[in-house]
Order: structure tokens, then C-alpha cells, then sequence
């Protein structure tokens, strides 16, 4: 950190005032004339925090793809196929347990589970053949949107969250005072910050979990140097059963939380897929800090796109995704792939 | 690695197969012995949907780049038709006469083509495939809401081919002949650019970019020649795309449809110009009786799992599988000659089994 | 594997070629819905009417069989197309009872110019301009377009409901405009206020409205909403969990039993918003009654009561019944003769009479619905009004009408 601000001066610097600016947008009371540029103070902070929380689902579903390319090379095409899988199998279980915790559960397992007979039977039969390994995840995400549709059709499901996840609370921040002199506080729904909690917690626990423990370490060794991680006499492919298993299974979790803050119907594979794709390439393919820092900017992005420019707001994104690869090919967070 | 040696050669008359004149003939006499629907909605569909699968077909067979976008491409190129041409919708149709619409809309297009590829050379590999549908994507979202120029949701329709020489264009057999010749010409201008120095340093470049670069060769700028060829191809289908739907809107250039081009280019084979036609030709026919065999509903698990058998049997397609099945029964051949050879010590019977 | 469903393909593509020719004792009707992709629920419900139609004849209409073939699309206008030409081009049918949404519509009355002795009857597809402007003479819609849908809700919320602006939330397509535009003309004459600045259109397929919610403004009186299956769906939880308290008017398709019905959460905030729509569920009425229970008995893995789609794919298929009974089957004048029959056809159907005006649409009842809990803890939309006889053009002329221009985001400008 000291290092950064003494090499970066002038970059810190720069942080620092927008840090501070947004924390005075955030907590003092709009004088009028800002208003009259940016609209009202609630929609502004709603819709931070909603591109933050929407950031964080994105980051719940990109970490699991960014992981599984990353030491892997395969790109996963189905990845968003096994976000909506997970949903369903999340909503069923939790329908017939009237557990929700229990939905979140089993969908994480079941679609590790999944993704580990995914990477043994298939993608081990194909080693480094990354593009038809490619091909093979678009065949399977085909045929498993087609089958989804037919055993859950085309209705719109939504899980019913424990009760005290439901709502809205007042958050610590003045929207306006009144004429009267009361203070009008925000509200913010309690799920969508529950989102953005879980979200923090995971990227922290994978941090830990990639830095701190033997299997983590190979990992990156792996991301590093495939060959030299397998020859200083590592099971490589239990590394990657384990990998694939965990990034899948982070698609299926994050089918159940994002199910729960929006719905579950046909088409969300696509759409989280495409969010997955656009994360990983702005913030670096194989990087979790990447993905993080991805799906934030993404997040912010369609969010104030919707509120502001609803009708150019998706357009907004793929423009971001353009100017970074114009400028910086290998993502944000990505380091130079050798060439060729 | 056999199916190089293909397009190395020159083309002799020698070298044209017997299979190749059967297929032409059949082809150009294919109007004369089938009903309208077959003639149009099978035959030229088939030609249109192959002439798109083509321009991918020689970005990835050649230049090692499988591109999403070429739907996006042809679609561009289709838009442009609408907009600078006539529609029925009452929003741009700036009227132009139809031979400059047609030059501009292919010229566009083959530019954005260019563009896509210049974003998307910066990358190389599964990244194309990546920055490409994402590409796609965008510009679906874009169509759909930008009302101005690309009318939104709704997008546009009596979109009309011209009538020229007293015919008219979307009858039938002309606009099945029409897309037959431009499918011919594409055919043979990808045999020609395969062959041309421009497509030789291509094929080295996927082979091996690096030591290319070290040659001297602008790795980059090959590749995204390589994109505006294909623009051409894709670009000159999508105007027979319009005219053959006499609209475009957004769900022209969807994701699905997207997705259909790369099943059909793989399906067909990736290796072979060719591959992109058969691929074509069995996508339409089980679009349209599917129906009639199977439920509708599940069509998608079909196509799916096709693709799915193609990828993980034979990579090279229905073409490669082909191959294959001779192969195995010239092997079978041989090898009975082979034990033959090996009861009367025959030096060439080695060779036939060095060489399974 | 491919190789030998190729070939199928081919024997069986060249038998119902030959078999073209064999002479009629039948006749045959293509039914054109969306049996893939997401509306897969929809257009399998559409069938449904279909089926009960021809269930209703017997499967015989004028003396010959009535032989059905289906086409499917994904509801995309290109799909339509596709499925349509093979429907008539090779398959043959004489009569085709089609497409579902709006946009497929619009495709398919083009093509019909192209087919003048083919006769095209309307699924439910509800886009104004299939038969406002530059209508096919052989395209017929017995079931009745969006703006039709919203007759008498923009009098209900001004007068009954006493709101004096509302802000408008639609999907940002052709369907929405139509919908917002049937509101708002009359709730607008009336003096109502909807500010251009205050209409949201959001792209079709969003699923996250919190930022809009957001953006919505306090000083309105109520939110008409114009959305549609998930994307209502989607809406109103989060309208819920960042309550929001204004009250709110629903689209037709915004508080239906799809969405209403959808698995998850019960709804009760959106106890007393007012709708409009082709069909009730809950009207008291014998004839909607009767409709209910052959439905029930016809398919008891349906829906619990039958959708707009299954109404409007029958009133449609009937319609082309009862003309080809009146006829005796006989369309060897190109249907010349089975045109101007359709031309004068009135008739009863479960939701009141049915007749159609000088370019083919129908004139027909419309039903004001407001949400109630019912007795079991559901919700239901509840009969407030039946609007009687709607015509495309609310009763102007139709030169008067075409003033309006098309619909769009700014249409009535609402000043």
C-alpha cells in the first residue's frame, strides 16, 4: 500500500479525491443545484448500491468461469447453463424442504457434481484441444437449455426467502429533509445486501483459499505452468476435478442467490453467461481480482445505464468491454499471455 | 493433415472429380424437377444459410479464428438494404437505386467485419470466440433499441429485390439461381484464396504466428484481410438474406441464430469448403420436417446433440466423417492386400504397415 | 446418424410431394403458434383452442374432414415466415390460423398479400397495424388488438379511481405502445397527466427494475405498468421488497394468471389493481362458463382456465368453421366465395358477440378486471365492467382515427 502511493503519487492521489467525493454524494444532503444535474439523491444512491450488489452476483458467477479458464484454458460455454440448472435444482429442493439454506446447498453440490463428471468423461479426452473443448461446452448448453425448458417449461420461478430476508430496512443515509425539518432516510431491500455480503465473503474465502492452502497454491502454480506442475509430480487432473468442481458449483450458488433477487425462466443461462463473458474479458481471463473488479464495473455500469439512458443502458457495457480490450487487450487485471 | 494437401495443388481439369460435374449438373437442374417451396425455401435458404457458414468456414479453417459474428456481419449488411433501400415500415428507406444499396451495404459490411476483426485479433484463440459473441450480442441489443436508424423491436419489412431484366427477383427459380451463382463464386473465391499467396501466409500464420512474425510477415493485418474477405462473403449473403425474408429485425441477428451459423460451418466441417454446404443443406431440411418426423418442441435437443456427436466423434465434420468411412475401407483393402504381401516378403507391404 | 435422419427427411419430403396431387374429400387448415422457445407454454395453449374448436365440429366442417397440420415458431417474425410457407407452399392448407404475437403478425399479413387464394385467420397476435394500415384483403382477426384490450380502463382510473397523472413502466416494443396508447387516449382526454419524462420504457427481458423503481417519481398518483410474464413478475417482487407504496394499473398481460399464478410469493399488495382485457376469468356468465368447463374436461393438464391464447386460437378457428360449413367445404374458387362468407360472419363466442368491420378486425367485448384475494387465499382478477362492442378505432372514423399516427413512446403526447 505505502509502496503504490510513493510510486503512484499522483494516481493515489486522484483514488483518494473520488473516494471522498463519492462518500460526501453518499451522506450529505444534496444542495439544490445538484439535484437539478444528477436528479434526485435516492435514485443516485439506489442505484449505487444496486450496481454494487448487481456486481456482486456477477462476481459470484464470473469468479467460478474466470477459475476454471485460468488453469484450465476452457472456456466454459455452459457455464451460464449450469447458473439456471442450479437455480431450478435449488428451487426444487427448497420447495420440498421448505428449506432455503437446503436449496442453496444441494444446488452448490449438485452442480459441483455436474461439473466434475463434465471435466472426467469429457473435457480429460480432449486435453488441449481448448477449442473443441469450447464447442463442446456451446453443444451441451443447447441441449440443456432445451431440456430445462421441457421439465420446467416457461414459467417464471421465484424462491420465497426466509422471511427475515424479505423487505426493506432504512439505511444510515439522508435522501432529503423535509420542510418540516424530518429527515427522510433510504431504504434499501435487506436481500440485496445480504447479495452483496455473501459476495465479499466468497471472493475473501477464495482469496484465502487460493493464497493460503496447499491445494490453492497449486492451483496457481498451475495457472502459472501447467507442464512444470505436473511434472514436479502433482496429480494435475485431481487439481483440475477439484477446480472445475468448485467453479461449477459456484455457478449453481450463485443461481440460487441471484434466483432470489430476481427470478429464474428460460434465457437467464444466456444472459449470465454473457455477463460472465464480459466480466472476465474487462477484468482479465484467470484472474479473481479481475472478475472482481469486472463485475463491479459492470455492475455500476448497467445499473446507471437503466436509471439514466434506460434505452442505450445495455449498450453501455459492451462499449466498456470494446474500450478496455482497445486499450489493454489482456483485461484489467490480466497478465500478458505469451504470444502465441 | 491430409485435407491441406487439397488446396495446395492447382486446379487441373485432370484433377476435377467426376462427383464434382454430377453435383453441378444436379444443382443447376434442381429448379426444373422440384415443387417452389423446395426450389426456394430448402434450396436457396440452404445456399444462403451455406454462404454465411462459408465466410466462417475460411476464417477458421485458414485463419485459425472462429469468429461468432458472421450472423452480425450479414445482418449489418441486410440492415443496410433496408435502410438505404425501400421498406414498407414508413422509417429511413432513403430510396437509393438498388445497385448502390447493394455495393454499399456489402462494402459496409465487409468493413465492419474488418473492425470486429481488428478488436478481435488483439486477442487470439478461445478469446475470438469470446469477443465475437459478445460482438453479437451487442449489436442485437443495439438493433433492438436504437428506433432512429435500426427501427427497434420491430425492425423492418417489404424489403423488394429489384426486378431486372423483366424478372423478378424473389420468384422462385431466379432467386434460387441467383444464389446459386453467388454461392458458386463464393465457393471459388475461398478455393482461390486458399491457394493465393495472400491465403498460403494465412495458413502459415495459424500454424505457427510466431514464427511468422519473425519472418516479417504483419500477423495482424493478414488476419484482418482475412476478416474483410469473409465480411464480403457474409455481407453479400445477408443481402440475399433480406430479400429472401423481405424483412429484418432483431431476431435475425439473435443469439440462436448466431449459434446456427457455427453449428452449421461444424457440422459440416471446418476443414473443407465444402463442409459449410452439407452442414447447410441438413440443418434446413430437419428446420422444416422435424415437424413432421418429431416433436417440434424438443428440435433444439436435436441440433444439439448433432453437433454435440459431430464435436466429440469427428471434428472434421460430416465431411471428416466421410473421409473417415473411406479411409477405413481403403485401410481394410490394403491390409488384405498387406497379408498378402507379407506371405511373399514383399518390401511394399512394409510400407502399407508403416502407414496405418 | 445424421446421414440417416437426412435421408428420412428426404423419402419423407419426397412422398407428401407426390401425395399432393391425391384428390379432397378433406380440407386442410394449418395452426401456426409458437411451439419452441420461451412462449413454448403459450403456444401450447393455443393449440389447445384450436383443438377445442375442431372438437366442437367433430372435426368436420361443411361436410368434409378437417385435416389440421401444425407449424411451429420461435416467435421470432423470420420463423413465422418460414413456418407459414411451409404450412401453405407445401403442405398445402387452404385455410391457416395464425400467429401468436405481434411482430409474427405483422410478417404473416404480408405474406399473405403474396398468397390471395389462401385464407389467413389471426391467432392472437394483437399489433394494430395488421389490419389498420395497408391490411391484406385475405387476412381476417376475429380476436381483437392491445389497444382494443385497454377500452374503458383510462375512463375507470380517471373517474372511478380518481387518479390525475399517472407515470408510465412498459417494455420498450411495439406491444407496450399499443397498450399505453389504448390507456392513456382516453385518460388523457379526460385531463389526465403522463408526462413524456415520466414514461420508462426498459428493454424487453430486463430482469432488474430496482434502479428504475428507483427512478420512479413520487408526485404521481398511480404507475400504469405494461409488462409482460417474467419480466412482470420480476417487477413486482422488487416493487414489494423496496416498498414501494404507490398504487398501480396493470396491462393486460401484467396481472394475469401467469403472472399472478407464478410460483414464489403470494402478491396481496397488488389487491385492487384495475385491468383490462379480451377475457375474463372470473365473469359470471353461462357461455364463459360452459367455455371453462369443456375446457377442463378437454385437457385436464392444462391450465386451470383457459388463457387468452387458447381463447383467441378458438374464436378464430371457429370463426373459419362456421364460414366453411356456410360454403359446404367448397373452396375451388380460391376462396372467393369462404371470404365473403367471413366477411359477414356474426357470432356468439364465450365472450359475447363477434363481427368484423370493414378491414377484417373484429369488433368485440372487452372486459375491465380488477384484483381480488379469492376465497382460498389466491388472487383472481374480478369482472368490474364489460365494455361492449369495441372497435379498432373506438368508435371514430377511420380517417379520424389514422390522425393519431403510430403508436410510439410519445404516443398521445399527454401535454
Amino acid at each position: 500500500m505505502r509502496r503504490f502511493i510513493e510510486q503512484h503519487t499522483f494516481w493515489s492521489i486522484v483514488i483518494l479525491l473520488f473516494a471522498a467525493i463519492l462518500l460526501w454524494l453518499i451522506f450529505a444532503v444534496w444542495p439544490q443545484w445538484l439535484v437539478e444535474i444528477l436528479g434526485r439523491k435516492k435514485t443516485f444512491v439506489n442505484t449505487l448500491l444496486n450496481g454494487l450488489t448487481l456486481g456482486g452476483l456477477y462476481f459470484l458467477v464470473a469468479s467460478g468461469f474466470t477459475l476454471i479458464f485460468g488453469l484450465m484454458r476452457n472456456v466454459n460455454l455452459a457455464h451460464g447453463s449450469m447458473y439456471l440448472l442450479g437455480a431450478y435444482i435449488g428451487y426444487e429442493v427448497a420447495e420440498a424442504s421448505g428449506s432455503w439454506f437446503l436449496g442453496l446447498a444441494v444446488a452448490f453440490l449438485a452442480i459441483a457434481a455436474s461439473g466434475m463428471l463434465m471435466q472426467t468423461l469429457v473435457f480429460r479426452r480432449m486435453e488441449g484441444d481448448d477449442i473443441r473443448q469450447t464447442m463442446v461446452t456451446i453443444a451441451i448448453s443447447i441441449i440443456v437449455a432445451d431440456l430445462m425448458l421441457a421439465i420446467w417449461t416457461g414459467t417464471t420461478y421465484q424462491f420465497a426467502p426466509p422471511e427475515w430476508l424479505f423487505g426493506a430496512t432504512q439505511l444510515p443515509v439522508v435522501s432529503v429533509i423535509r420542510s418540516s425539518g424530518d429527515a427522510v432516510y433510504i431504504k434499501y431491500p435487506i436481500y440485496r445486501l445480504v447479495v452483496l455480503f455473501v459476495a465479499v465473503a466468497v471472493g475473501i474465502l477464495l482469496w484465502l483459499f487460493l493464497n493460503r492452502t496447499r491445494i490453492g497454491m497449486m492451483i496457481r502454480a498451475g495457472v502459472n505452468d501447467r507442464d512444470m506442475l505436473s511434472a514436479s509430480g502433482v496429480n494435475v487432473q485431481l487439481v483440475f476435478v477439484l477446480v472445475f468442481g468448485i467453479g461449477a458449483g459456484l455457478a449453481g450458488f450463485a443461481g440460487v442467490v441471484g434466483g432470489t433477487a430476481l427470478s429464474i425462466a428460460p434465457g437467464e443461462d444466456i444472459r449470465y453467461l454473457l455477463a460472465s463473458l464480459i466480466v472476465v474479458i474487462v477484468g482479465g481471463l484467470g484472474s479473481v481480482p479481475g472478475a472482481a473488479i469486472g463485475a463491479l464495473l459492470i455492475g455500476l455500469a448497467e445499473q446507471f445505464g437503466l436509471a439514466y439512458f434506460p434505452t442505450y443502458g445495455v449498450v453501455l457495457t459492451f462499449l466498456i468491454m470494446v474500450l478496455v480490450l482497445a486499450l489493454r487487450p489482456q483485461g484489467i487485471m490480466g497478465t500478458q499471455w505469451s504470444k502465441e | 493433415m491430409n485435407s491441406r494437401r487439397w488446396f495446395s495443388g492447382t486446379m487441373s481439369e485432370a484433377g476435377l472429380h467426376p462427383g464434382i460435374i454430377v453435383v453441378a449438373v444436379f444443382l443447376i437442374a434442381y429448379p426444373g424437377f422440384t415443387s417452389d417451396f423446395f426450389t426456394f425455401q430448402i434450396g436457396a435458404y440452404s445456399l444462403i444459410l451455406a454462404s454465411i457458414a462459408l465466410s466462417l468456414m475460411m476464417l477458421a479453417g485458414y485463419g485459425g479464428m472462429i469468429s461468432l459474428a458472421q450472423m452480425t456481419v450479414a445482418g449489418m449488411a441486410g440492415y443496410l438494404v433496408a435502410i438505404l433501400g425501400d421498406n414498407s415500415v414508413g422509417v429511413m428507406g432513403l430510396g437509393w437505386p438498388w445497385w448502390l444499396t447493394v455495393v454499399i451495404a456489402i462494402t459496409v459490411a465487409a468493413m465492419f467485419s474488418a473492425f470486429i476483426g481488428a478488436i478481435a485479433v488483439r486477442t487470439q484463440g478461445i478469446y475470438t470466440i469470446m469477443i465475437t459473441l459478445a460482438i453479437a450480442v451487442a449489436f442485437f441489443y443495439f438493433v433492438r433499441q436504437n428506433y432512429t436508424i435500426f427501427n427497434g423491436f420491430t425492425g423492418f419489412a417489404g424489403v423488394e429485390p429489384p426486378t431486372l431484366f423483366g424478372v423478378y427477383w424473389r420468384s422462385p427459380t431466379p432467386f434460387y439461381y441467383l444464389c446459386l451463382a453467388i454461392a458458386a463464386i463464393s465457393l471459388f473465391a475461398v478455393f482461390y484464396i486458399s491457394r493465393s499467396t495472400f491465403g498460403l501466409s494465412l495458413q502459415a500464420i495459424r500454424d505457427n504466428p510466431r514464427r511468422m512474425r519473425s519472418l516479417g510477415f504483419n500477423v495482424a493485418s493478414h488476419r484482418i484481410f482475412a476478416y474483410f474477405l469473409s465480411g464480403i462473403i457474409a455481407g453479400t449473403a445477408g443481402v440475399l438474406m433480406v430479400w429472401f425474408n423481405g424483412r429484418i429485425s432483431p431476431g435475425s441477428v439473435g443469439v440462436d441464430v448466431v449459434i446456427d451459423i457455427l453449428v452449421i460451418a461444424v457440422v459440416g466441417g471446418l476443414r473443407h469448403p465444402v463442409g459449410p454446404f452439407l452442414g447447410a443443406i441438413a440443418f434446413v431440411l430437419l428446420e422444416n420436417f422435424a415437424i413432421d418426423l418429431i416433436d417440434r418442441e424438443r428440435f433444439n435437443t436435436v441440433i444439439g446433440l448433432a453437433f454435440l456427436l459431430i464435436v466429440l466423434f469427428s471434428p472434421d465434420g460430416l465431411l471428416g466423417l466421410w473421409k473417415r468411412i473411406r479411409e477405413k475401407l481403403q485401410a481394410a483393402k490394403q491390409s488384405r492386400l498387406a497379408v498378402n504381401g507379407v506371405k511373399q516378403i514383399d518390401s511394399r507391404s512394409y510400407k502399407t504397415l508403416d502407414n496405418p | 446418424m445424421l446421414k440417416i435422419v437426412k435421408r428420412t427427411l428426404l423419402a419423407v419430403a419426397l412422398i407428401s410431394l407426390s401425395a399432393g396431387a391425391v384428390a379432397q374429400d378433406s380440407i386442410k387448415m394449418g395452426a401456426l403458434a409458437t411451439l419452441e422457445g420461451a412462449f413454448t407454454v403459450l403456444g401450447e395453449d393455443s393449440m389447445r383452442g384450436v383443438q377445442m374448436a375442431l372438437a366442437e365440429f367433430g372435426h368436420m366442417a361443411g361436410g368434409k374432414k378437417i385435416e389440421l397440420i401444425t407449424g411451429s415458431s420461435d416467435a421470432s417474425p423470420d420463423s413465422a415466415i418460414r413456418a407459414t410457407r411451409k404450412l401453405v407452399e407445401q403442405d398445402g392448407v387452404q385455410v391457416l390460423v395464425g400467429p401468436l404475437s405481434g411482430s409474427e403478425g405483422l410478417a404473416v399479413k404480408d405474406y399473405a398479400k403474396t398468397q390471395p387464394n389462401v385464407t389467413f385467420l389471426n391467432g392472437t397476435s394483437a399489433a394494430q397495424d395488421t389490419t389498420l394500415r395497408e391490411p391484406a384483403d385475405n387476412f381476417y382477426r376475429f380476436s381483437t388488438d392491445g389497444a382494443q384490450w385497454m377500452a374503458g380502463l383510462g375512463e375507470y382510473a380517471y373517474n372511478d379511481k380518481g387518479y390525475r397523472s399517472v407515470a408510465v413502466l412498459a417494455e420498450d416494443y411495439s406491444f407496450p405502445y399499443t397498450q399505453v396508447f389504448g390507456f392513456l387516449e382516453p385518460f388523457c382526454r379526460l385531463g389526465g397527466k403522463a408526462p413524456v419524462d415520466a414514461r420508462f420504457w426498459v428493454p424487453i427481458g430486463n430482469k432488474d427494475y430496482s434502479s428504475v423503481i428507483a427512478a420512479l417519481p413520487d408526485d404521481v398518483d398511480a404507475i400504469y405498468v405494461a409488462l409482460g410474464g417474467a419480466d412482470a413478475v420480476n417487477f413486482l417482487t422488487q416493487y414489494e421488497q423496496s416498498g414501494g407504496e404507490l398504487p398501480l394499473i396493470g396491462g393486460s398481460i401484467t396481472v394475469d394468471q401467469s403472472v399472478l399464478g407464478s410460483k414464489g410469493r403470494t402478491r396481496t399488495f397488488v389487491v385492487g389493481t384495475p385491468s383490462a382485457g379480451p377475457i375474463s376469468d372470473t365473469w359470471d356468465d353461462s357461455r364463459w362458463n360452459n367455455f371453462v368447463a369443456a375446457y377442463q374436461a378437454q385437457f385436464p393438464d392444462g391450465f386451470p382456465s383457459p388463457s387468452l391464447f387458447a381463447h383467441g386460437y378458438y374464436i378464430n378457428t371457429k370463426a373459419a368453421l362456421l364460414a366453411l360449413d356456410a360454403v359446404g367445404g367448397d373452396l375451388s374458387d380460391g376462396g372467393v366465395k369462404y371470404r365473403a362468407t367471413l366477411d359477414a360472419l356474426e357470432f356468439e363466442t364465450p365472450t359475447g358477440m363477434v363481427k368484423l368491420d370493414e378491414r377484417r378486425n373484429a369488433i368485440a367485448d372487452i372486459f375491465l378486471t380488477e384484483v381480488i384475494e379469492g376465497p382460498d387465499g389466491n388472487l383472481l382478477n374480478k369482472t368490474i365492467k364489460v365494455v361492449e362492442q369495441v372497435s379498432q378505432t373506438f368508435g371514430l372514423s377511420y380517417e379520424e382515427f389514422l390522425k393519431y399516427g403510430q403508436v410510439g413512446r410519445e404516443n398521445p403526447s399527454c401535454e
